[in-house]
């Protein structure tokens, strides 16, 4: 079968001081055109400062089947958050 | 009008952006792929937007009821002054990249000096389109590369175009007299200056993308003194349609 | 999988729909629920890039510089639409070549509005007054739709269209307050455009084939009818405010039940243009094809230079 354009994942920072956030995704030939389709698709409205393009078959994904084994275990370990530990009202800044 | 030449000298430089950008119009919604189709439309809403900047200074210069789109909208055929490049139909998608990559790489220079205008409006506009331009540049040198040294086919093509709007080239370095008064008064740009650079940048260009530089030395002109290609009149009747059909109305 | 195992998956993938809990590409789905939302988000997309052909009509004849940019940026957020809808559907293992090839064999359907010519420019008025108020009516609930990416592109969407009812409203206002001629092609445009657009919210709920189930998966949150009712209630009063008048000599307030009673819209004439006889489904078509076809070598060339270039490149770092 021919080869199509391949599919890119679209990473944009809205503004400096802000994460890249997945916008979306859309086609192109090469990284080139998957920047320059970036900035004509998903900023046209003024949407960010930077872009990050990645081809879809890069990208390695967690399998949501695996989700109790890698995220469950997470949910009882309270100790890793604040509210676990007491401290008298009083206490400021803390 | 006291500023007549200067008047003339606007409409030189936005008619060959307001025509390009309604040749590149026609093919919202017909491009080789939605992301292509997106990215076309953009240029032309870019060249769209730097016409309305200079019509609607030329409004205020010529005064009366003129504004821009009496300017855009109501003139003949032969008070046109586009160069003949621009109006160049979309033969197929290698015809309008190749007319916009000889026009993007003339329009970044000319823009460059336009930018030291005496003239604080014609600057500030340069100084805005100047970022618009290298995009576009960008886009058009990337796609001629693309084409020029992708396919047996889209190489054909691309020479094609190449070899056919090459003999528009040349038209877009001459001066007209109101262009010359402007010269002088530091006010325009003369385009004699970087024609060099021009044919430089573009063969440069070319040769990246495998493709061969056009020898022929016959060159067509005339666009500027508004004496077009058969093709203006077409585009005129679409473009003014309404303001003809209804004349005097608000839209 | 055993059926009971099947079973038991999809009783829990149904509750976590009831929960409000989103669906993402990776995780279980039943079969049906991904065949249903490839065919719902496809037509959605296609609608979208058909819809650019209409409205692409005009842009080249625009009255103003002004109303030209907005049309090409109206047109050009459509392509936008359609392509962050196909990227949507894709994540459901379909591509988006096989999506196109099935738009362009008829296979699959699009909006049927789009198969009526625009003669006049105050269509361009009504399409975006009209036929862009009936779309987000069926839109906004699709934010909270259960698919991820079909919620999120919905979003997205809803955001970027909400400047393209105002543009349509503004063209017909103008017009309404404009000459006499202007203001006979403002309501010839109504006129043409009314019935279609109620149309556009799809069959009778008495006759409609996917409701119940889409109401589950969150894909549908009123009905056909509701829509259409919402549709006639606010838009009846923008028709007034500019001094237009809704082509329907039924139309009347019925103050019992809060809303308008309406006339009868003419289901043939929909089920013809639905079945491909409507007055511009052969050239909406033949448009759609030929760009592609003419494309072909274009996306060719551009991934003979890509792989050239990978060539080029990997010969250097010898």
């Amino acid at each position: 079968m021919k080869k199509k354009w391949p599919l890119w994942e679209v990473f944009v920072r809205s503004k400096n001081g802000l994460e890249h956030r997945h916008f979306g995704s859309l086609h192109a030939a090469d990284a080139e055109m998957a920047l320059e389709n970036a900035r004509d698709v998903y900023t046209r409205r003024n949407e960010g400062v930077s872009i990050w393009v990645v081809e879809s078959k890069h990208i390695t994904a967690s399998n949501p089947e695996h989700n109790g084994e890698l995220f469950e275990p997470a949910q009882d370990k309270v100790y890793r958050h604040p509210t676990f530990y007491n401290v008298p009202d009083d206490v400021k800044h803390m | 009008m006291k500023n007549t030449d200067l008047y003339n000298y606007i409409l030189g430089i936005a008619d060959n952006t307001l025509i390009l950008g309604q040749r590149l119009g026609e093919l919202c919604g017909h491009g080789p792929s939605l992301e292509t189709d997106i990215a076309c439309t953009n240029i032309s809403l870019d060249l769209f937007g730097q016409t309305r900047s200079y019509f609607q200074y030329a409004a205020k210069l010529k005064g009366g009821d003129s504004t821009e789109d009496s300017i855009a909208f109501l003139r003949t055929e032969r008070q046109y002054v586009n160069v003949l490049l621009v109006e160049q139909p979309n033969k197929d998608f290698a015809f309008t990249i190749a007319r916009q990559f000889l026009f993007d790489v003339f329009h970044h220079l000319f823009l460059e000096q336009l930018q030291q205008s005496k003239d604080v409006n014609l600057s500030a506009i340069a100084n805005k389109a100047i970022k618009e331009v290298s995009y576009h540049q960008r886009f058009s040198s990337d796609w001629v590369k693309r084409l020029g040294d992708g396919t047996a086919e889209s190489k054909e093509r691309m020479q094609d175009a190449i070899n056919d709007l090459w003999r528009y080239t040349d038209e877009l370095f001459h001066t007209t007299d109101s262009d010359l008064v402007m010269i002088k008064e530091g006010i325009g740009v003369d385009v004699k200056k970087f024609k060099d650079s021009y044919y430089q940048r573009v063969n440069e260009i070319l040769e990246e993308a495998k493709l061969e530089i056009p020898e022929s030395k016959y060159f067509q002109k005339g666009g500027k003194k508004g004496i077009h290609t058969e093709h203006m009149g077409y585009i005129l009747s679409d473009m003014q349609y309404m303001q003809r059909t209804y004349p005097n109305m608000t839209w | 999988m055993s059926e009971d195992q099947i079973k038991n998956l999809e009783a829990q993938f149904e509750a976590r729909i009831a929960r409000d809990e989103k669906i993402e590409p990776k995780d279980w789905m039943p079969e049906k629920y991904r065949q249903t939302h490839i065919r719902q988000i496809s037509q959605h997309a296609h609608s979208e890039i058909v819809g650019m052909l209409p409205e692409g009509n005009w842009i080249t004849r625009a009255p103003s510089l002004r109303r030209k940019v907005a049309l090409l940026a109206k047109v050009q957020d459509e392509a936008g639409h359609g392509l962050y809808l196909y990227s949507a559907c894709e994540t459901l293992g379909i591509s988006r070549d096989e999506l196109f090839d099935q738009l362009h064999t008829g296979k699959a359907k699009y909006s049927s509005i789009f198969n009526y010519p625009t003669i006049t420019w105050a269509d361009m008025g009504a399409i975006g007054w009209l036929v862009d108020g009936a779309a987000i009516i069926n839109q906004v609930p699709l934010c909270n739709t259960s698919y991820g990416p079909y919620a999120r592109a919905m979003i997205r969407v809803c955001k970027e269209e909400s400047f393209h009812q105002r543009q349509g409203y503004e063209i017909m206002m103008t017009l309404a307050n404009g000459t006499p001629e202007q203001k006979e092609m403002a309501q010839d445009a109504l006129n043409r455009w009314w019935w279609p657009s109620l149309m556009m919210l799809g069959p009778l709920d008495s006759e409609s084939v996917h409701t119940e189930q889409s109401m589950k998966w969150k894909l549908k949150r009123k009905t056909n009818d509701e829509l259409r009712q919402q549709f006639i209630d606010q838009t009846v009063p923008q028709a007034d405010a500019i001094g237009l008048t809704i082509p329907d000599p039924d139309l009347k307030w019925n103050e019992e039940k809060g809303s308008y009673d309406f006339g009868e819209i003419d289901w043939d004439e929909f089920w013809q243009v639905v079945k491909g006889h409507g007055p511009c489904n052969k050239e909406r078509m033949n448009a759609r094809v030929s760009a592609w076809e003419n494309g072909e070598w274009v996306r060719d060339a551009a991934i003979a230079y890509a792989e050239k270039q990978q060539e080029y490149k990997s010969k250097q770092a010898v």
